[in-house]
């Protein structure tokens, strides 16, 4: 079939379709998918918009939407266009990015991403295309199909007590606050047709300008899946379908949204490292020290006693002095409440397994830690436990004392340290090799913008470690 | 250089920046969360991109997305989001795009739990989605190559137009250890002769997985096998620890090769010849450096790892099961204990 009219906007033939009619579309007779190709290539072209526009082919009848559009194109999986829209303009803001959908695609498998993006205010302009049935797969039920139409799924008519009501996508995404313009148009006579081109040029054109999000549904003939010849087809977009789908704008915000304006990627390594803070955050490679010994540090206690972070401040303090050093917790719901363990390693080499299954020291901060643990203290080892625990019998071999840890901490100005004061008792007798400066400087850094906090924390600190001196064995 | 106590999750955004990522998309999993967090807090004031996803599916198309316009993407999750996106992934595949994902394993199958595990070796490695189609797999064991491997999935996936994942686990994204920064940072370049990006130079550019004709299709296919051919020539990866004189060799990756370097060490003191064999990456599966073990006259191989097997499939593939290959694991969120692979070696290995 030889085109009569001059298109702009798509290709003059159409070599990605292949087979000997290179100007002939690949739809049906009566479809009216060339129509809207028509009107938004045209659009494109008239705006300028070729070399910035990136066209959505979907799953549907418009699948090889880019064997048409001469612009940039992607064809993506059923339902997700909106979300690859989203990777696209947030990734590229000057592109024109157009979704073009039809009604399993946009408003059943992808009505989740249909109504985020829109939600979000992407800048897409969304083409839905909503002739009340699947095209591609044969005719089945969409989610736009009226009551009692008849499709291959819903052969007796739709019956709304089976499979509900027509979706009105329109009226459903005008709830949302973001959407700058949303329309609703059909081709069913000259007049609405020009309503319709208009609506698709705005569209377009909050897209040229950066402005965000604009939906306009266009209400269509399938004569093919309608099974009705192309007069009856037309008759039924204008008599039914219009009465469902009331046509208008529903929502033009045009004129008074400004663009969104989104930054630029900055690449400059100066930029990053000043954002990871390694100009004050930062220690020394770890060196290899064969004669520095391993050491496995246990720590337990209630969520809340800050075990975790006794554990992170003794590793910060190790890879402060360039140790080798690894921490790992107990994970998940256990943090939320409940116990929470960790596990610190320091050593002169890499550290193997950051797991602690014996441990050379263990510090517990509640009974059913220490209970739990006590056992799995390596002889020869240190068991620190909270005072206020009470009794425990030690276990042979392990050097076991009761630390007043929660009195250091208010001794120190700050009764929420306990978890310092142990970190401070550690210094004085856990044989890690650290200087006094790494524990400082990991106190600091751990608390860092709390200047009063690390005050008493340093306080803590010092009254800790004069009381582990008093204790070395 | 510098270096900075870093969580293996943080590490992961670390690696991204410096490698140029544009944009990450991602929803919440536990043990993967952090990175959306780290990403969330330190993209955008480096003017890159982040958004949360509706949904994993959403995530990975928003990926899709961002990759046909050729520039550095990503996301991550742990396994039953994988099992979300593989839709993604096999569109990725089919338009050849490149993307990096991270995976920080949890134990399955369905919800199982956060617990670590190993058990997405098959839907990573083996593809996951429909299709004939590979994905590159990086298998860092350290919160250093959490960083690095990051940076190096991004170099792969676009050197070779391909999916490109960082294969961790639980203990990998959780555990914190010394980061030595990187060095350099990357500005990259898009390629204009296959992204479409909106720009003049990109507008003839078609990104699509679609090929109508039978024949056509099969041509694709055969030429993707062919780049993985190449994939697989190229870019094998692995480390290998007093195999010299071993008979026998513990093959482990992650967290479970850890673990298991502390067995080889443990079994070297009570006088058995073994060592340890590191696949650092899982595809390709590091087969030419295993086959010399075998070649040079390696007897037995012991699988370490937090699945059912699921690797140790891969290490009898890669040496024709020319020797036995036994199984160390542990499943349910449980790491595999030091003893139980002592346990194997003095049951499988001969005192030198």
């Amino acid at each position: 079939m030889e085109k009569v009219i001059e298109t702009r906007g798509l290709y003059k033939t159409f070599p990605r379709k292949g087979g000997s009619a290179q100007t002939a579309t690949h739809y049906c007779p009566g479809c009216e998918h060339g129509v809207l190709h028509k009107l938004i290539g045209e659009a494109l072209a008239d705006l300028e918009l070729q070399d910035r526009a990136v066209v959505i082919s979907p799953v549907g009848c418009a699948v090889f939407a880019y064997y048409y559009f001469d612009t940039g194109n992607v064809q993506v999986a059923h339902g997700r266009a909106a979300a690859v829209g989203t990777g696209i303009s947030r990734t590229k803001h000057d592109a024109v990015v157009v979704s073009y959908q039809g009604d399993g695609d946009l408003a059943s498998i992808g009505l989740n991403e249909t109504m985020q993006a829109a939600n979000r205010g992407e800048k897409l302009a969304v083409f839905f295309i909503n002739n009340t049935v699947y095209g591609m797969t044969g005719g089945q039920m969409a989610p736009t199909t009226l009551v009692g139409e008849k499709t291959v799924t819903s052969p007796a008519g739709r019956d709304p007590l089976q499979t509900g009501y027509p979706l009105h996508m329109a009226e459903l995404i005008s709830q949302l606050q973001a959407p700058v313009f949303i329309a609703r148009t059909s081709f069913s006579n000259m007049a609405k047709l020009k309503q319709a081109r208009q609506a698709i040029r705005q569209a377009l054109e909050i897209q040229r300008d950066g402005k965000g999000y604009a939906f306009v549904e266009v209400l269509m003939a399938c004569p093919t899946n309608q099974k009705m010849n192309v007069e009856a087809a037309t008759r039924f977009v204008a008599e039914q379908m219009e009465t469902e789908f009331p046509l208008g704008i529903l929502r033009d915000r045009s004129a008074e949204t400004p663009p969104i304006v989104r930054a630029e990627s900055d690449y400059r390594k100066e930029t990053l490292d000043r954002l990871l803070r390694l100009d004050v955050d930062h220690a020394p490679d770890a060196q290899p020290d064969p004669a520095a010994p391993t050491v496995k540090v246990k720590m337990a206690g209630f969520g809340g006693q800050g075990v975790l972070s006794m554990g992170v401040i003794l590793a910060r303090a190790a890879c402060g002095a360039g140790k080798f050093t690894s921490w790992y917790p107990s994970y998940g719901p256990e943090q939320r409440g409940g116990t929470a363990n960790c596990g610190v390693v320091i050593s002169g080499q890499p550290v193997g397994t950051p797991m602690v299954a014996e441990a050379d020291v263990l510090v517990a901060m509640n009974r059913p830690s220490l209970e739990k643990f006590a056992g799995e203290t390596k002889p020869g080892g240190l068991l620190l436990y909270a005072a206020e625990i009470g009794e425990f019998a030690a276990p042979a071999g392990v050097r076991t004392l009761a630390v007043p840890a929660l009195d250091l901490a208010k001794e120190g100005g700050n009764p929420r340290a306990a978890n310092v004061a142990m970190v401070g008792v550690l210094a004085a007798l856990g044989d890690f090799g650290l200087p006094e400066a790494a524990y400082r400087a990991a106190l600091a850094a751990n608390f860092a913008g709390q200047n009063k906090v690390v005050a008493q924390n340093e306080a803590v600190f010092a009254l800790a470690r004069q009381w582990g001196e008093r204790h070395r064995a | 250089m510098a270096t900075q106590l870093v969580k293996g999750n943080t590490a992961v955004v670390i690696g991204a920046l410096y490698a140029g990522c544009d944009s990450f998309f991602g929803y919440p999993i536990t043990p993967a969360s952090e990175i959306l967090h780290e990403a969330a807090k330190l993209f955008p004031p480096a003017g890159r991109r982040m958004v949360q996803a509706e949904s994993e599916e959403a995530a990975i198309n928003m990926v899709y997305g961002a990759a046909t316009t050729g520039r550095r993407t990503m996301t991550a999750s742990s396994g039953p989001g994988i099992s979300l996106k593989q839709e993604g992934v096999s569109y990725l595949s089919g338009a050849q795009l490149p993307a990096v994902i991270v995976d920080v394993m949890r134990a399955g199958p369905g919800l199982g739990n956060i617990g670590p595990e190993q058990g997405d070796y098959n839907q990573v490695v083996k593809g996951g989605g429909h299709g004939n189609y590979r994905t590159i797999v990086l298998a860092p064991a350290s919160v250093q190559e959490m960083c690095d491997f990051t940076i190096k999935a991004f170099e792969l996936a676009h050197k070779w137009r391909m999916v490109a994942y960082v294969l961790a686990d639980g203990v990998l994204g959780q555990m914190i250890e010394p980061l030595r920064f990187p060095e350099t940072s990357v500005a990259p370049e898009t390629d204009p002769s296959w992204a479409v990006d909106g720009t003049a130079a990109t507008r003839p550019n078609v990104v699509t997985s679609i090929f109508l004709d039978f024949d056509e299709l099969e041509t694709f296919n055969h030429e993707l096998q062919a780049k993985y051919a190449a994939v697989a020539a190229a870019e094998q990866d692995s480390e290998s620890n007093r195999l010299d004189d071993a008979d026998v060799a513990l093959v482990a990756y992650g967290i479970s090769a850890r673990i298991a370097q502390g067995a080889v060490d443990a079994a070297r003191k009570e006088g058995f010849k073994v060592g340890l064999f590191r696949p650092k990456t899982l595809f390709p599966f590091p087969q030419d450096a295993l086959n010399a073990f075998v070649d040079r006259g390696g007897k037995q191989l012991i699988c370490v790892e937090m699945s059912n097997g699921q690797m140790r499939d891969d290490v009898k593939l890669a040496i024709d099961c020319r020797c036995p290959v036994h199984l160390v694991c542990r499943l349910g969120g449980n790491l595999v204990a030091q003893d139980e692979i002592l346990a194997k070696i003095r049951a499988t290995a001969k005192k030198a």
